[in-house]
């Protein structure tokens, strides 16, 4: 039962890490950019929700949108003031520049927020039901079946409608959507943006159950980086997949071999994933 | 832009390489004297920290300048070496310099390990595996207590001996990195001249290419990684003697392995006095914000960090480097 308990946590987990990873994993098949700064974008999400609900008692159907909206336009104006100059430069630049903007999201959170770990009012969402032997915690079932859903949304916005199919055009090839007439600096922003979005609405949701402080940023956007490398770069399906299956290993090896190894078993996963398939678990070769 | 350099050298000839010579040694002697002319401990204790900071940047160029490999997880290395140093004293009373050759073996044994996942990759990717290989090294290290755990590792607190190398003044530090600091740039000087020089060149300006010509990819890159690796090790060991204290936090964090990418991109990627020249602006400014703000000091300097090279990769990413050449070009063009 405990076994049962652990991988229906480590599911709901995982389907918000899906969710993040996938506004990584958006912006990295369309420009070949990392944002090293992606956990510190849904660090910022969660101080959003975690404001939001502190000051002004709002609930999370407040403020996920406003988050999301808060870090669309933040992705939009990072990569027209940041990513589109460095782009096309030398691969350090590329790696700086997102790199300091996570040096310095982190530390002026730390700065303006203290290093405390705060969290959400405990209330927010209810009442813990047991059904079956198994406690589904209302925060995380919200948290995870929304995640979820906003997930398989991206997707569907990515295969199933013009501005996806735009988005992916200039994706696959630049020059060959110039030659269509589709420009691509807009929908590189856009990308950005719905990207950021990603991680505003996730952030929103994994602050309904997980504490809020500026370092949460690091070990996040590490997670990322593992889901996105086993998921396939670019792949919004594989990062769903890569997703649940970390929340769930996780979820596990916190159990198993403890909490404070957890993140071992994941980055040793990533290195062993990397030897053997540098091209990512589901990913073409 | 090397071309412009190179042609020059070339028509100066013998004469001209002794007079660089010549330079150089004077460069070296008014370094040395340095500390005679700081009169306060405080200064020359900046001094030395400048130095220290350009070997482990120095160290770092030769994989991340050099052959663009843009490792974030150095800090294993310097890890290991400052804890090599504190540990043989911990358990065996060592004098902390004795674990310096140990320091180095192991991150050499580290390098080898860490180079097989990780030199498969290129670009970004390349860089996240080091994160995580860092990371993961990190985490080990707090949650293992004969190492020190959280808490970590001290030296001892009084001078046994001469050889435990703990002096009250800063200036013995001062030499021996200013030593070390002269030994690596030789090194590297030497490195950059020869056919590895040359290789690494081609494997960081298009590795598929350099490989089809016939350099052997993997093989250089692994020098130029073990090379890296056993310096920043040494840069630890040092970090560890003069401080006497290393954490996982100043020996394995992020932000050692970011500090000494940060100095050397500001001040200019695979270039011999680029890291020098980083270190003898950032260390101050940091030591200054770390002064002026106090407690929340660090938190500053970091987002100072962060802006320095957001700027540098925006408008200057071969940093002070390209600056001073493009300085010049504008100079050559006005004079002419």
């Amino acid at each position: 039962m405990i076994l049962a308990q652990l991988v229906l946590n480590g599911l709901l987990v995982g389907a918000v890490y899906a969710l993040f990873s996938s506004g990584l994993t958006l912006i990295w098949g369309m420009m070949n950019v990392v944002n090293f700064a992606h956990g510190d974008f849904v660090m910022l999400a969660m101080y959003v929700a975690f404001f939001a609900a502190t000051l002004l008692g709002w609930g999370p159907a407040a403020f996920v949108p406003v988050a999301a909206m808060a870090l669309f336009l933040l992705g939009v104006l990072v990569y027209l003031m940041l990513v589109r100059h460095v782009m096309r430069g030398p691969m350090l630049a590329q790696i700086l520049s997102t790199f300091g903007l996570a040096l310095v999201l982190r530390y002026a959170a730390l700065w303006a927020f203290s290093a405390n770990f705060v969290s959400l009012p405990e209330d927010l969402t209810g009442q813990v039901v047991t059904l079956g032997g198994l406690r589904f915690e209302p925060s995380r079932v919200l948290a995870g079946i929304a995640a979820l859903l906003v997930t398989l949304g991206l997707h569907l916005l990515l295969t199933r409608t013009a501005l996806g199919s735009r988005l992916l055009a200039v994706a696959e090839d630049r020059t060959a959507a110039m030659l269509v007439g589709i420009r691509p600096d807009p929908m590189q922003a856009l990308a950005w943006g719905i990207g950021a979005a990603c991680t505003g609405i996730a952030g929103g949701l994994i602050a309904l159950f997980f504490y809020v402080a500026p370092s949460v940023g690091e070990s996040l956007v590490l997670i990322a980086f593992v889901v996105v490398c086993l998921g396939g770069f670019g792949s919004v399906p594989g990062a769903l997949v890569a997703g649940l299956a970390i929340g769930v290993i996780e979820s596990l090896s916190a159990f198993w071999v403890g909490a404070a190894f957890k993140d071992v078993v994941v980055y040793a996963l990533f290195l062993g994933a990397l030897w053997f398939r540098p091209q990512g678990l589901l990913g073409k070769a | 832009m090397s071309g412009g350099g190179m042609a020059m050298t070339a028509s100066r000839g013998a004469w001209g390489r002794g007079v660089a010579v010549l330079g150089v040694l004077a460069v070296l002697a008014l370094a040395a004297l340095l500390p005679f002319a700081l009169q306060d401990v405080f200064h020359q204790r900046i001094a030395a920290l400048v130095l220290l900071a350009a070997i482990s940047a120095s160290a770092w160029n030769l994989i991340g300048g050099y052959a663009g490999q843009v490792s974030i997880g150095h800090a294993v290395f310097f890890g290991v070496g400052a804890y090599s140093a504190l540990l043989g004293y911990t358990l065996f009373e060592w004098p902390p310099i004795a674990g310096a050759p140990f320091g180095i073996l192991i991150s050499l044994v580290f390098a080898t390990i860490i180079g097989l996942p990780t030199f498969r990759l290129r670009g970004h990717y390349f860089s996240m595996a080091t994160i995580a290989a860092a990371e993961l090294v990190r985490i080990l290290v707090v949650n293992w207590p004969l190492v020190g755990g959280a808490v970590g590792l001290m030296g001892p607190a009084v001078p046994r001996s001469t050889l435990d190398l703990s002096f009250t003044s800063p200036r013995p530090y001062y030499w021996t990195f200013l030593g070390t600091l002269t030994a690596l740039l030789l090194v590297t000087h030497w490195m950059s001249r020869s056919r590895m020089g040359f290789y690494l060149r081609a494997i960081k300006g298009q590795e598929r290419a350099a490989r089809s010509l016939g350099v052997p990819v993997q093989r250089y890159k692994y020098y130029a990684l073990l090379l890296s690796a056993g310096f920043t090790s040494l840069a630890g060991s040092l970090y560890a003697l003069m401080v006497g204290f290393v954490d996982p936090d100043s020996g394995f964090g992020i932000l050692i392995s970011v500090r000494m990418v940060i100095i050397t991109a500001l001040g200019g990627v695979g270039t011999l006095f680029g890291p020098l020249a980083g270190a003898v602006i950032l260390v101050p400014l940091e030591e200054w914000t770390n002064a002026t703000f106090g407690g929340a000091g660090t938190g500053i300097t970091y987002v100072v960090y962060g802006f320095v090279i957001m700027l540098i990769s925006r408008f200057a990413p071969g940093g002070l480097a390209e600056l001073w050449r493009r300085l010049q070009a504008a100079g050559r063009r006005h004079a002419a």
